[in-house]
């Protein structure tokens, strides 16, 4: 009976016919971005919507991570790693018809380091010393310092090409010169882009897609469900994708990110500038338990370095998990049973959980951690800004971000003159083996100091319809680029 | 009449210059800036100084209040920081959503609790009240949000008539939009009629037991229409305060249900305002909705004078 009930409501409910071919796509996606420029702010939500589909750069990040070219042809760079000449595709337009040329590139890139610039990765562009046009077809980047993350940066949605016309609109009507147009925005609820009919490369095989955005687990659960989604890449709730993977109309997809989950330190804050403190805390964390307390996905890493990036070495075994050895240094260090130490945990699941397998560990070798929750807006404020905690857990998740143990001022305060050398060494070198030598160099330094106890690699969990194809399965920079989805059938 | 409306006017205007205050030192005072959310941890300190000229967040506290209460004063709400639009335009779309919303859910609540109720009360101590009674006993305990999940779980994922959550906007049709209100307004209205039933029930039973309805009784009237005709509107007001109050909470109250059907409505835009410091959102919001609750409750005042003439001769003294 409340079968038949159904399925009258049903029939009579019913506003569209799921019968035609399908050529569009929905996607969920947990946060919102606040505006739809990427050079305008640093949520990811922002380069999840508009990288590679609604604006491009001279390079792009392709899907195993590797630097390709996007509106740039092909590029020249002279061996003293100073001057990068790129060859221009021809025939683009942006959105409103602007024409791309070398002029485009020259603004774009003087916009990013100008004073009022409020570009996040300003410091992208530090190292451009002129944008030249050898003609409109022609960019003539030159260098103050070699740079050997330059392509690299010039690939990330910080970095994509702004017309000097729409500048000012991006924020709430993004204009650029990707496969798919902005077409409209329900605030709070969905972003819809629509195929780009002028597109200069190859026309995407989808007409349409629509970002939703879900960020309560449950909701999230009941639209994949529903079918009301096709695809959730960054998939927000886990305690469901055993049921998800045992229904045959979804694909259940885990890769890796770039976010290298830490349990900061206040380096300068005693007794953790003690190295024997910090490689106590890292000898009394179970990295394999915590992984398994947190779902079970992520990859343990024993440097501030993802399994997989180039250079990759493997200290995993640095600090193998040995309480006795932890209360040893402890001791050794002065550190008396039962002191306490403050955990600060930002709001995401890997630190309000996280924290508290690792205050059980804590406990074992005689610390008592006492675990702080607080939102986001608290977390930058008080431990981002000033510093003030003993440890946190944070995922860093940027790519390449070595250079953060080479800062001045960053909020772990970490300080090694040896480190630094280091890596000025590195982002001087252009040599490819060289630089590989130098990243393991670079990560066996922070292993040694343990300047974080370093956790695990974020995974990436996404569900999506099985018969979707081309999207990502691993995560190198934050994008759901659509160029290459398709339905099959 | 007039001097009544003045005074309830002046109080509108006073209570929102308190709440203007109150929202403006507290977000002062917690930790948090709306500028350092927006960059995130790879900003660089010039950046961040940038950001915050633009912004407007350099200015000394007393100017950026004076400011944004000069604005208000003249229609001008400002422009949310994370948003980058105009904060009316962000108000005025969730309020396509939340009024509906809350206005479906109270005529639901409403026509499901006052017939319940009465019949409750008409019956009182028989099987059909212990029936409803131990109902809206379960009711009350019921959380929406449960509910909401449970109704989704039936409605758009068993049996896919309904979607599961998101709203597409009435520009697509009157239709397709409002079937997403649907669930999230049986998810609210059917836990607060449970509430409103049993305040009805009571003061039904209250006015049941008056003089009045005695001599109706004893004047020959039958007890169907002395119940209808004198003891039920007599216990209107206690029904009247309370969907009141329930109107004012449906407003912006229903942050939770908001998100589990994934609707962008007020309650979810104070969340997030709050969350990513968006301050001048916070601002405008509370200030909007302070006015709003005390609007509703000026508006069940004119309802008490409707429902009791007793009530206008006081109040107009």
């Amino acid at each position: 009976m409340t079968r038949l009930l159904a399925t009258l409501l049903a029939t009579t409910l019913l506003a569209t016919p799921a019968l035609a071919a399908k050529d569009s796509i929905t996607l969920g996606m947990p946060l919102e971005p606040p505006v739809l420029d990427p050079t305008a702010g640093a949520a990811a939500a922002i380069k999840e919507v508009t990288y590679a589909n609604i604006y491009q750069g001279l390079t792009r990040i392709a899907p195993d991570g590797n630097v390709a070219p996007q509106l740039a042809k092909s590029w020249t760079i002279t061996p003293d790693g100073l001057t990068y000449t790129f060859t221009l595709q021809s025939g683009v337009k942006f959105h409103d018809g602007a024409a791309f040329d070398c002029s485009v590139v020259k603004f774009t890139y003087e916009r990013a380091v100008a004073a009022d610039s409020t570009n996040s990765q300003k410091g992208f562009f530090e190292p451009i010393a002129t944008t030249t046009c050898a003609d409109p077809a022609t960019a003539v980047v030159t260098l103050k310092r070699p740079t050997g993350l330059f392509l690299n940066n010039m690939g990330s949605g910080d970095a994509v090409m702004i017309s000097p016309a729409s500048a000012a609109g991006n924020k709430t009507n993004p204009i650029g010169t990707g496969p798919f147009v902005f077409k409209r925005w329900i605030k709070g609820d969905r972003v819809e882009l629509e195929r780009n009919p002028a597109y200069w490369g190859p026309a995407p095989k989808i007409a349409s897609a629509t970002f939703r955005f879900i960020s309560d687990p449950s909701a999230a659960t009941a639209a994949i469900m529903a079918g009301d989604l096709d695809a959730f890449p960054l998939f927000p709730a886990p305690e469901s994708l055993d049921r998800i993977r045992t229904d045959k109309r979804f694909t259940v997809v885990i890769g890796t990110t770039q976010g290298k989950t830490v349990m900061s330190i206040n380096n300068e804050r005693p007794p953790f500038n003690d190295v024997r403190v910090r490689r106590a805390l890292a000898y009394a964390i179970d990295r394999a338990a915590l992984i398994d307390a947190l779902g079970g996905l992520g990859k343990p890493i024993g440097s501030h370095y993802i399994p997989g990036n180039p250079g990759y070495i493997d200290l995993t075994g640095a600090y193998p998990y040995d309480p006795a050895k932890a209360q040893k240094l402890l001791a050794e260090a002065g550190i008396k049973p039962g002191t306490e130490m403050t955990i600060k945990l930002p709001p995401p699941g890997y630190a309000r959980r996280g924290g508290e397998v690792i205050a059980a560990m804590l406990e074992q070798v005689g610390i008592k951690a006492k675990l702080v929750p607080v939102e986001w807006a608290q977390w930058l404020d008080q431990v981002f800004k000033q510093s003030d905690f003993d440890l946190t857990i944070i995922s860093h998740v940027e790519p390449n971000d070595l250079d953060i143990y080479a800062r001045d001022k960053y909020y772990f305060n970490y300080k090694s003159p040896e480190y630094r050398a280091l890596y000025t060494k590195y982002v001087e070198t252009t040599d490819p083996a060289a630089r590989l030598a130098l990243l393991g160099q670079l990560q066996r330094k922070l292993s040694d100091d343990e300047a974080n106890v370093f956790l695990f690699g974020l995974a990436k969990t996404g569900v999506w319809n099985a018969k979707l194809t081309g999207l990502w399965e691993n995560q190198p920079i934050f994008a759901n680029d659509l160029s290459a989805v398709a339905w099959t059938d | 009449m007039t001097a009544f409306l003045i005074r309830r006017l002046a109080g509108l205007l006073l209570t929102l210059l308190a709440a203007s205050l109150v929202v403006f030192i507290v977000l002062q005072v917690i930790p948090g800036d709306p500028a350092s959310l927006m960059l995130d941890t790879s900003a660089r300190p010039d950046t961040l100084a940038a950001l915050r000229h633009q912004m407007g967040l350099d200015r000394p506290a007393w100017i950026r209040y004076v400011t944004w209460i000069g604005g208000m004063l003249t229609g001008d709400f400002g422009i949310s920081y994370t948003y980058a639009t105009p904060v009316s335009e962000l108000i005025a779309q969730r309020v396509m959503v939340s009024l509906p919303l809350a206005v479906l859910s109270i005529c639901l609540s409403t026509t499901i609790a006052i017939p319940v109720g009465v019949l409750a009360a008409a019956r009182r101590g028989r099987g059909t009240d212990a029936t409803i009674m131990g109902l809206a006993q379960f009711g009350v305990a019921l959380p929406n949000f449960w509910l909401g999940i449970l109704l989704i779980l039936v409605f758009a994922v068993a049996y896919p008539i309904l979607p599961a959550g998101g709203f597409v906007g009435w520009e697509k049709g009157f239709w397709p939009a409002f079937r997403c209100l649907i669930l999230p307004a049986f998810s609210l209205a059917l836990p607060q009629a449970a509430i409103l039933s049993r305040v009805t029930r009571s003061a039904v039973l209250e006015t049941l037991g008056q003089d009045y309805v005695r001599t109706a009784l004893a004047k020959g009237l039958t007890g169907i229409a002395a119940l209808w005709r004198h003891a039920v509107p007599n216990a209107l007001i206690p029904v009247v305060t309370i969907i009141g109050l329930q109107f004012s909470f449906l407003l912006a109250g229903t942050v939770i249900i908001e998100n589990v059907f994934a609707l962008p409505g007020l309650g979810r835009l104070v969340f997030q305002a709050i969350s990513q410091r968006d301050l001048i959102v916070v601002q405008d919001l509370v200030v909007l909705l302070a006015g709003s609750v005390i609007v509703v409750n000026f508006l069940v005042d004119l309802t008490y004078l409707a429902l009791d003439p007793r009530i206008t001769h006081e109040g107009a003294k």
